[in-house]
């Protein structure tokens, strides 16, 4: 089946079974490989993305389910000239270890920060349920709040 | 003479007993029947077929495929010994960045083993089932305070129509690709019940 979209502000249109993954679109048509494959079955989450401005695991997202939404991925989240609060949070904090969780825990958190402008330690245990083998979440714990303050700062002086 | 009067005496106070007890059987017994019909209105009246469509009805509605749903405590569960959802999942993060449909789309995934269907979502907490036994199941239910203001016919058609509830009987793989347990009565003859416990009056029977 044909099934278009807008990922990371551009518009595309797939030729696939609407069950597949969105996860396997996303790397092996469209080739944008930021986002992670971990576990497959919406646990660890390194292959979170946003549809519509919502969290979700693509590896149990069908393809189907995309048709008309806008979608964005870690690449389409900031770039070096204007990084998301999140990424220049990520930056200066020094994150991540092996990286492999990190695009996950970075869209996971976009996403909170975007409905809770103030997290507290109790909000990002109970929204950010991604796994980091390397057990960074200390550092991601500092880097979320310096994400929301760089954002609602940024939101203040625009 | 004397004899005689102490004798009238105990005959009085006899019978003064006699009325006291009397009175407080009375009591006892009207305030038990009271109490008895405040908590089963419709005991009485339920008819054998009615009372067999009830537990049909409810051999479904206590099935985990239903109650996982319906916690007390606001923990969803999962899997056939109802363990608490991994992750910490909790009701309140649905008000958050991480929610239900974060991995529970519209139907199942049996990619990654996660269900699904239309409008998945935790019950609210006056519709909490989990730990109450079938007849308080079916009071809650019913309850138009705790039941979102169902009428009968709207709980009619939620039970028998709405996807969300039918898809105790497409319950997919699990992560491990094993096939979740159905509830013990097939799909129709569970509307069925239904249909003819709520045509009868929708009378929960007497708590055996
Ligand atoms: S790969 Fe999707 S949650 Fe692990
Ligand atoms: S940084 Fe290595 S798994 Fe998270």
């Amino acid at each position: 089946m044909k099934i278009s979209f807008n990922i990371n502000g551009n518009t595309q249109t797939v030729d696939t079974d609407g069950d597949t993954p969105l996860l396997w679109v996303i790397r092996d048509v469209l080739d944008l490989k930021g986002t992670k494959f971990g576990c497959g079955k919406a646990a660890c989450g390194a292959c979170t993305i946003h549809i519509d401005g919502e969290a979700i695991r693509s590896c149990s997202y069908a393809v189907k389910y995309a048709e008309g939404k806008n979608i964005t991925t870690i690449e389409g989240l900031g770039n070096k000239e204007n990084p998301h609060p999140i990424q220049q949070a990520w930056i200066e904090e020094i994150v991540p270890q092996c990286g492999y969780c990190q695009p996950g825990f970075m869209m996971a958190s976009a996403a909170l920060i975007e409905k809770n402008p103030n997290p507290s330690d109790q909000d990002i245990d109970e929204n950010i349920l991604n796994i980091c083998r390397c057990g960074t979440y200390y550092r991601m714990r500092k880097a979320i709040k310096k994400a929301a303050e760089i954002k609602s700062n940024s939101i203040i002086n625009s | 003479m004397s004899t005689h009067f102490i004798n009238f005496n105990r005959m009085k106070s006899l019978y003064s007993w006699q009325s006291i007890t009397l009175l407080i059987f009375i009591v006892v017994l009207v305030s038990f029947k009271t109490i008895s019909s405040s908590n089963n209105v419709d005991a009485p009246n339920i008819s054998p077929e009615s009372e067999t469509a009830f537990h049909t009805m409810m051999d479904v509605l206590t099935h985990k495929r239903c109650v996982n749903c319906h916690p007390n405590d606001n923990i969803p569960k999962q899997g056939e010994d109802s363990h608490a959802h991994r992750f910490g999942i909790t009701r309140s993060n649905g008000v958050s960045a991480t929610n239900c449909n974060t991995c529970h789309q519209s139907s199942n995934n049996n990619y990654s083993g996660v269900p699904g269907a239309p409008e998945w979502a935790l019950a609210p907490q006056s519709m909490a089932w989990e730990g109450l036994n079938r007849y308080e199941i079916a009071r809650v239910m019913m309850d138009k305070s705790k039941n979102g203001n169902r009428t009968t016919e709207d709980l009619m058609h939620h039970l028998t129509e709405h996807e969300l509830v039918l898809w105790a009987w497409d319950p997919g793989i699990d992560a491990e690709g094993n096939a979740r347990e159905l509830p013990p009565v097939s799909k129709e003859d569970y509307i069925k019940a239904v249909k003819k416990w709520i045509d009868a009056g929708a009378i929960i029977p007497e708590e055996k």
